[in-house]
């Protein structure tokens, strides 16, 4: 045996080591979760992606230049004309917080960094605190090895990739980030009890609720958490102290944001929380009692009070109940009522349906932006059952209610990857550990020429990694216990993946016996060399496939800016830059105060870019704006006109992607404008632009599809391309293809034919020569009706 | 059967009051803190219900600053308490320490929600 304090020194040596080289390995991970996401400011340039964040950078830059006051009490009047919107009260100001305070900090520094460099780059640099933030939350639930693994492939998992890129400057960059750590937060106070850590729970869940609106998430699924352990009998008092304080100041700090404001107390959202916090001060009370009287008193205090309790709950819940369901939506909001009924927005609110993030996923989605981890998470779960624990079982409720409502929404895949790097991160450490562990544990056999029984043992205990040295005999040998059916489980989800299984199970039942011979108190699960060592190499190059997939999906798929295209030809690269093109032609020639009207999906770019005042944005929050401008848009021309000269728009802007392919264009999206706008006001039928239950373009299409304003604005002179006015994207001629514009004329047409701008025409001048015929009642009665009388738009 | 019930509700009573009077003095002066706390949101709550709810920011913190200081005191008290297995190698006074600088945070939060 080898002497103890050198055994120890060794130990400490190797902590050291170890501790030096996780440090390391963390550095590294942080580097890729950076690196991974540069490659569109590497195939294009450092710009803003998208819709969304082209709003949240105006904002910043409004913030940085004006300073925070002025932020929190800004009213902006340049979109949503005639309304404008609070900005201050609806906009969730912790990602413009943030990176304002970024650049606020790097320009004090000198570092004189543009505003856009730094709202372009605070997702990657978020998405390696969000890797760190993994590690931390797995090593609390399962150890270090673990945790470096989880962080290991949520640095690289597509789906969060796909929001944070360089260049998505939106919510979930910095929000997912706050999600993983508020968890790790209220992981950390249930394994130590320590108030301490409840503050700093309670200040991240503020920095969630600043954040992003999904912060719901965590309000009720630590509810539910509590709820699962007081229900399985694992109330502790430790689980007081990660819960009440949470709720108390959790409540108040996010009251304190005023977006949320007073929903934090009345809305249906957070009555799970107060719910749970009643319940668990009743079993934290029950317990207490229980331990202060001798049993037999206790039963008498159990009937007494469950007697006089079930009335008084009764009365409180019927009363409760009458609240509640007097509401029409029973108090929950729009977005959280159709994530638990999926069918709920398409029945109601066609806004919500109509956005694509909204959709729910198809099946091969989720083996794009989770990959390999789709079948890692099962074994993950089963290893978090051996042996289970508070930690554990929430990371498991976490991955069940994230694929439910990843489920509902393409756009919560993004809340499920974390999950899923967590619980890959257990299965992969667990499987590693029994593999190298059997290595380790034959290979100095392989190397002895005839081992002694005792020997054997004796060097088995010796050469066993450290964090089994403090384990008691009788812990192991449940543990092994309890491990064994989880490989057989494990071995057998690999077999799909590998071949020629059957060999190694039957050689590892042989082993099973062999070892469990000249072990008596010690059970060590060991499986064959040869199969270990293998196996090992096999989970290697899977995890090579996950990192090219994930390496390709980044490059390839995430990394598109979408305000700027390309394509490749036989001739070279074609870029597309016709939005920035429409957006400068718009800055630089119209009057600053104009009012321009497109669809919704570009009023965030036109008011960031262009800076002109816009009629409908991208918040989607006045729902019968949109269907007025929808409405214009689906009128034939004079009507048309009427709508948007009542709003005193003098442009229209209008995507168009006939000429090139671009399948993203308004006609492609002219159904929603039917239906929002149909909804609204009922002389906008559907059915009357359907032919066969199709939208058309070509000779088929209704007359009334072929007269209204987004066939004629996106249509015009179009025949004069190709002479024939084929439409690449719908792939037919259009029907009516020489017509002229009364009441638009047509300023401006980018290069591809992508945005095509029009002007309003002033209305005609009144003839002047019959106003002489004024005495004359007759005529002028007549003139008036003519010419006077204005017709009601709206009908 | 209601004399049982009765007299039995009386030897819960006695059996409650004496071992309550087995608790240290540290711990009574934190539920008396408790109930303490407690009776004054009982009293804000009464006052809303004459009153009304307006300014509803003011009535909010007002009863969540007791609510919150009830919970910590509890906590406290859990941390504080001998008989708890759990908190052994916790001294009192980190956890005293640690209350304090929760109700630090929770006061902060409080006079700005005050308005």
């Amino acid at each position: 045996m080898a002497d103890p304090s050198e055994a120890k020194g060794e130990g400490s040596l190797r902590k050291a080591f170890g501790g030096v080289l996780g440090v390391f390995i963390l550095l590294l991970i942080g580097t890729l979760a950076f690196s991974i996401r540069l490659f569109s400011v590497i195939k294009y340039e450092s710009v803003i992606h998208e819709f969304d964040p082209y709003f949240n950078y105006r904002v910043t830059q409004f913030l940085t230049k004006n300073g925070i006051y002025d932020f929190w009490n800004w009213f902006d009047d340049r979109t949503w004309y005639p309304l404008g919107r609070v900005i201050g009260g609806t906009v969730y100001p912790g990602l413009t917080l943030t990176a304002g305070s970024i650049w606020w900090l790097l320009n004090n520094l000198n570092i004189p960094l543009s505003v856009e460099t730094v709202c372009v780059f605070t997702a990657p640099i978020f998405s390696a605190n969000a890797a760190w933030a993994t590690y931390l939350l797995t090593k609390e639930v399962k150890g270090t090895g673990a945790g470096l693994t989880a962080a290991a492939l949520l640095a690289m998992v597509p789906s969060y990739i796909s929001r944070s890129v360089a260049g998505s400057y939106d919510n979930e960059a910095v929000a997912i980030f706050a999600l993983i750590f508020t968890f790790y937060l209220y992981i950390k106070t249930l394994n130590t009890g320590s108030l301490f850590y409840a503050t700093l729970n309670a200040l991240s869940y503020f920095y969630m609720v600043c954040s992003w609106g999904g912060y719901t998430f965590i309000i009720n699924l630590i509810p539910m958490h509590v709820l699962l352990c007081i229900v399985t009998g694992r109330y502790s008092s430790r689980l007081y102290i990660a819960y009440a304080p949470l709720v108390v100041l959790g409540t108040l700090l996010a009251s304190l944001v005023p977006v949320v404001g007073f929903n934090a107390v009345m809305t249906s959202e957070h009555f799970a929380s107060f719910l749970v916090f009643i319940i668990l001060h009743v079993v934290a009370f029950v317990y207490y009692i229980k331990g202060i009287l001798s049993p037999k008193m206790f039963k008498v205090a159990m009937t007494l009070v469950v007697t006089i309790g079930i009335a008084v709950c009764s009365a409180v819940l019927a009363i409760l109940i009458a609240l509640v369901a007097s509401s029409p939506t029973k108090g929950w909001s729009g977005r959280s009522l159709s994530l638990l009924d999926p069918t709920y927005a398409s029945k109601y609110i066609p806004i919500i349906a109509s956005v694509s993030e909204h959709q729910p996923p198809t099946w091969p989605s989720y083996f794009m932006d989770i990959n390999v981890l789709a079948f890692l998470v099962p074994a993950g779960i089963v290893a978090c059952f051996l042996p289970l624990s508070d930690a554990s079982s929430f990371v498991i409720l976490y991955i069940a209610t994230s694929v439910y409502f990843s489920g509902v929404m393409v756009r919560l895949m993004l809340v499920l990857a974390p999950a899923a790097c967590i619980m890959s991160g257990i299965a992969l450490s667990e499987a590693f550990d029994a593999f190298t562990r059997s290595i380790k544990f034959q290979l100095p056999k392989l190397f002895e020429a005839s081992p002694s029984d005792a020997g054997d043992t004796n060097r088995g205990t010796q050469d066993e990694p450290t964090k089994v040295d403090n384990n008691t005999p009788t812990e192991k040998t449940e543990a092994t216990v309890k491990e064994r059916p989880s490989e057989k489980h494990r071995k057998k989800e690999k077999k799909k993946l590998e071949k020629g299984k059957e060999i190694k199970e039957k050689g590892k039942e042989n082993a099973d016996k062999v070892s469990n011979k000249p072990l008596n108190a010690k059970k060590l699960l060991v499986l064959p060399l040869e199969a270990s060592a293998v196996a090992i190499l096999l989970l290697i190059i899977l995890g090579a496939f996950y990192v090219v997939h994930c390496v390709w999906a980044a490059a390839e798929a995430y990394s598109a800016p979408s305000i700027v295209l390309t394509s490749h030809s036989h001739d070279g690269l074609h870029v597309f830059d016709d939005f920035r093109e429409a957006y400068a032609w718009l800055k630089h020639n119209t009057d600053v105060d104009d009012k321009v009207a497109s669809w919704w999906d570009y009023g965030y770019q036109t008011t960031a870019m262009a800076n002109r005042t816009v009629i409908v944005d991208n918040n989607t929050w006045n729902n019968t704006h949109i269907a007025t401008v929808g409405t214009a848009m689906s009128s034939p021309e004079k009507p048309a006109w009427d709508i948007f000269n009542s709003l005193d728009v003098k442009y229209v802007l209008v995507v168009f992607g006939g000429l090139v392919g671009y399948s993203s264009d308004d006609i492609n999206k002219f159904l929603w404008m039917v239906r929002i706008g149909g909804g609204v006001f009922p002389h906008i039928r559907e059915p009357d632009y359907l032919r066969d239950g199709q939208y058309r373009i070509d000779a088929h299409a209704t007359p009334t599809m072929l007269n209204c304003l987004m066939y004629k604005l996106s249509y015009y002179r179009f025949v004069e391309t190709d002479g024939k006015g084929f439409d690449r994207v719908r792939g037919t001629e259009i029907g009516k293809k020489h017509f002229r514009l009364t009441h638009f004329e047509e300023v401006f047409t980018t290069h591809h034919w992508m945005v095509r701008i029009y002007k309003l025409k002033s209305p005609k001048n009144r003839i002047r020569g019959k106003s002489k015929k004024k005495t004359n009642p007759k005529t002028t009665s007549k003139i008036n009706s003519n010419k006077n009388v204005k017709k009601n738009p709206w009908q | 059967m209601a004399k049982s019930s009765s007299s039995d509700a009386q030897a819960l009573i006695r059996s409650l009051r004496s071992a309550y009077a087995a608790t240290p003095t540290k711990l009574k002066i934190i539920d008396l803190y408790v109930v303490y706390a407690i009776t004054t949101a009982v009293i804000q709550i009464v006052y809303m219900g004459i009153v009304g709810s307006f300014p509803f920011n003011s009535f909010l913190s007002g009863i969540l600053s007791c609510v919150g200081t009830a919970v910590l005191a509890v906590c406290l008290r859990i941390q504080v308490n001998k008989e708890n297995k759990e908190f052994k190698d916790l001294s009192p006074e980190r956890a005293f320490a640690d209350f304090v600088l929760c109700n630090l945070v929770l006061h902060l939060v409080i006079m700005n929600f005050l308005g």
